[in-house]
């Protein structure tokens, strides 16, 4: 009896396999990190879900597609908290037969997963560090990067003041080593576009809540006389990513000068107030799932999650080799409401895409800027490019 | 016999003078919220109609009447009325409704809604919505066969384009083409669909009968990076012998041969050229140039631009009335 059942359910099985193809399922993983970084301002608090939003409706666009082509698309989601393995996490994932991760972790913990699951022909989609570091001497072969780096921010944001003729720099950095990368990143673009930092000031974290009942008296206080007796400059650039003390620069300068870096004139891949080149839908499209408006981070799991479908839906598998040959091979590229096509590094698997300028509220200019010029693409004009790399792909 | 010649001289005498019915162009300008008139005899804007938010596909219907434009922040499509110049109606659309076609009989009206993934089928005459296809995401690129059996809608993140069967409303093929398809045109004698990718930079040639692409035109432009040639409008004359195509930020118009599909000429025009359409005669080509905030004026026969005129903000669409 028993044995008669399980051989009618084989029947079954073979029957509807014969009848409808099996869809192609592609399974995407995503590496999270637990817990929320703390920021100045609470409207700039990120939510929960930051990252990992953009990647679900990626899934979710893919879906649409993946109607069409018999192929489906899922999410398997993993938070790390400071002390935990990224190592172990990522073989984890890889013992699900996934192949691609989506991954918002820091440079140490993203080579820790990615060389872990090198092995298992895994590939990881760096969607949430900016560290050069990943893409130049710690760049790996399993690693794509659809963030962008230091240095690609700070040259989108000082091709903008060059081209505005404010060349006289106040370079005000935090006291954390981030800070200090993003600041090297900033004199870099500086000499490159022929800038001048008149003098740096270091601003020291000495601790503290970032949100106090009595906050805005003390603070307008104390930045004035930070920023005082500085030689003449035109504009005042910020390196803080630990959000210590940027957000409290604008309107409290000493001297009455614009802010650029991380507060004010803010270099980013993607803002809720960018509307051009089609993202309105994009923007409703976001808005209608996750109820908040997109992040840059969003737009860079969003991108992620986007590739691996774009290479599947043209490649019509779901085959990791097939897919990662793909996305290597010079016929990729992907649209991501940026105005023009974008594409990779071949050096280094760095994505290139144009850097957006936001002032909190809207979308202040687009780099690279009108007349800085490449000789293979413009949006080369921002980052290390090929001559310049350390970079040996393994 | 002199009668009859003093007659057929008449005739002659009659038809040279009499004057023709002046055509006028109708341009949705996106950012104005309005849409201009362009005379195509003196090359002057007319008049300038008050419209919804965020204007752009636009179309006469077939009797010539009323001029249709999308006004996508306000999920609907408004009636003009070409007689009065007055918005006489709204037609119950889906969310952001961009781009629309009809059928030959101007009686059912299809329309890309780039909000929710669908096209929306609209009874013109009764003014109502009878239906919806589900399409890939953002729906964008219309255009019906010219026996109105398939319709096609491209969809801009999903690139494809989808062929619809208008009797039974489902999706009967899906053809991947280059990223971003923005526009999408039969050959009048339905050999050939093309569809053009304005991030991928190209324009796919499908035949409609193997639903396959089965040629590419690609632009390479002296001096222009690859980035900067974004194809979207197409316009063909009506022998199937010579295309347009605007190339966006480009600043430039293709000329294609439509039967080799050879670019033939580049034609240097305003900043961010998007849509077109052809005076009834096919003497000119109207192009609108977003970025500058003109129309450019072809000469078809000559392929040279000749004219430019001014009209609202970021112009969009165009349409004319056509025989």
């Amino acid at each position: 009896m028993i044995r008669w059942f399980v051989g009618a359910m084989a029947f079954c099985a073979l029957t509807t396999a014969a009848f409808a193809a099996d869809p192609i399922e592609v399974r995407i993983g995503y590496l999270g990190r637990a817990g929320i970084k703390p920021t100045l301002s609470l409207v700039q608090q990120p939510a929960d879900n930051d990252g990992v939003a953009g990647a679900r409706l990626a899934i979710e666009d893919n879906n649409t597609t993946g109607r069409f082509q018999n192929q489906r698309f899922s999410l398997d989601e993993i938070r790390l908290k400071p002390q935990d393995d990224p190592a172990m996490a990522a073989v984890s994932l890889a013992d699900r037969n996934i192949s691609f991760i989506v991954a918002d972790l820091p440079a140490e913990a993203l080579l820790k997963a990615a060389d872990a699951v090198k092995d298992r022909g895994a590939v990881l989609f760096n969607a949430g560090a900016p560290d050069d570091s990943l893409r130049e001497a710690d760049c790996r072969g399993n690693v794509i990067h659809t963030a962008p780096t230091r240095s690609m921010l700070a040259d989108g944001v000082a091709q903008y003041l060059v081209w505005k003729q404010w060349k006289r720099w106040l370079l005000v950095v935090g006291s954390h080593p981030e800070d200090k990368l993003y600041a090297d990143a900033l004199r870099r673009a500086a000499t490159r576009f022929g800038a001048k930092i008149v003098q740096e000031r270091t601003f020291e974290d000495t601790g503290g809540a970032r949100h106090t009942d009595s906050g805005v008296t003390l603070i307008q206080r104390q930045i004035p006389v930070f920023t005082q007796q500085a030689p003449a400059y035109d504009v005042l650039v910020a390196a803080d990513e630990s959000e210590v003390f940027a957000s409290y620069l604008p309107y409290r300068t000493w001297d009455p000068r614009p802010v650029a870096g991380s507060a004010g004139l803010v270099p980013t891949s993607w803002d809720a107030a960018q509307d051009q080149w089609g993202a309105v839908q994009m923007q409703n499209r976001f808005l209608k799932l996750n109820a908040r408006r997109m992040t840059a981070l969003d737009m860079q799991a969003w991108t992620a999650a986007r590739m691996i479908g774009e290479a599947a839906s043209r490649t019509s598998s779901g085959d990791a080799k097939t897919l990662l040959g793909f996305l290597k091979s010079p016929d990729f590229s992907i649209a991501a409401f940026k105005g023009q096509r974008l594409t990779l590094r071949d050096w280094n698997l760095q994505l290139r895409q144009p850097v957006l300028l936001v002032d909190g509220r809207m979308v202040v200019s687009v780099s690279p800027q009108e007349g800085f010029l490449h000789q293979v693409s413009e949006l080369d004009t921002l980052g290390v490019d090929r001559p310049e790399t350390k970079c040996k792909l393994k | 016999m002199w009668g009859r010649d003093l007659v057929s001289g008449m005739a002659v005498w009659l038809v040279a003078c009499a004057p023709a019915a002046a055509v006028s162009a109708y341009v949705s300008n996106e950012k104005s919220n309005t849409v201009s008139v362009i005379d195509t005899d003196s090359w002057t804007v007319t008049a300038t109609i008050k419209v919804g938010q965020r204007p752009r596909g636009i179309d006469f219907t077939r009797d010539g009447k009323f001029v249709l434009v999308a006004v996508g922040d306000d999920d609907t499509i408004e009636v003009i009325d070409a007689a009065t110049r007055q918005v006489v109606d709204k037609l119950p659309s889906g969310p952001d409704p961009e781009l629309f076609v009809q059928d030959a009989a101007g009686k059912v009206l299809y329309v890309a809604n780039e909000n929710d993934n669908t096209v929306t089928i609209i009874d013109l005459e009764k003014r109502v919505r009878t239906g919806d296809v589900q399409v890939g995401v953002e729906p964008e690129g219309m255009a019906i066969s010219p026996d109105g059996k398939i319709l096609i809608n491209t969809s801009e993140t999903t690139n494809m384009a989808h062929f619809i069967d208008t009797a039974t409303r489902q999706i009967v093929a899906n053809v991947l083409v280059d990223a971003r398809p923005r526009f999408a045109e039969f050959k009048r004698d339905n050999s050939e669909l093309w569809v053009s990718s304005e991030i991928g930079g190209t324009v796919s040639i499908i035949d409609p009968a193997r639903r396959a692409v089965t040629g590419k035109i690609t632009f390479n432009i002296p001096g222009l990076r690859r980035e900067a040639i974004q194809p979207v409008g197409i316009g063909m004359t009506r022998n199937g012998k010579t295309a347009f195509i605007a190339l966006g930020p480009a600043n430039r118009v293709a000329v294609v041969d439509a039967v080799s599909h050879e670019v033939r000429k580049y034609l240097l025009v305003g900043q961010r050229v998007w849509h077109m359409a052809f005076t009834p005669d096919e003497k000119y080509l109207l192009v609108t140039n977003g970025v500058s905030n003109d129309v450019s004026v072809i000469d078809v026969a000559a392929q040279k631009v000749i004219k430019s005129i001014q009209v609202g903000e970021l112009p969009w669409g165009i349409t004319m009335a056509q025989p």
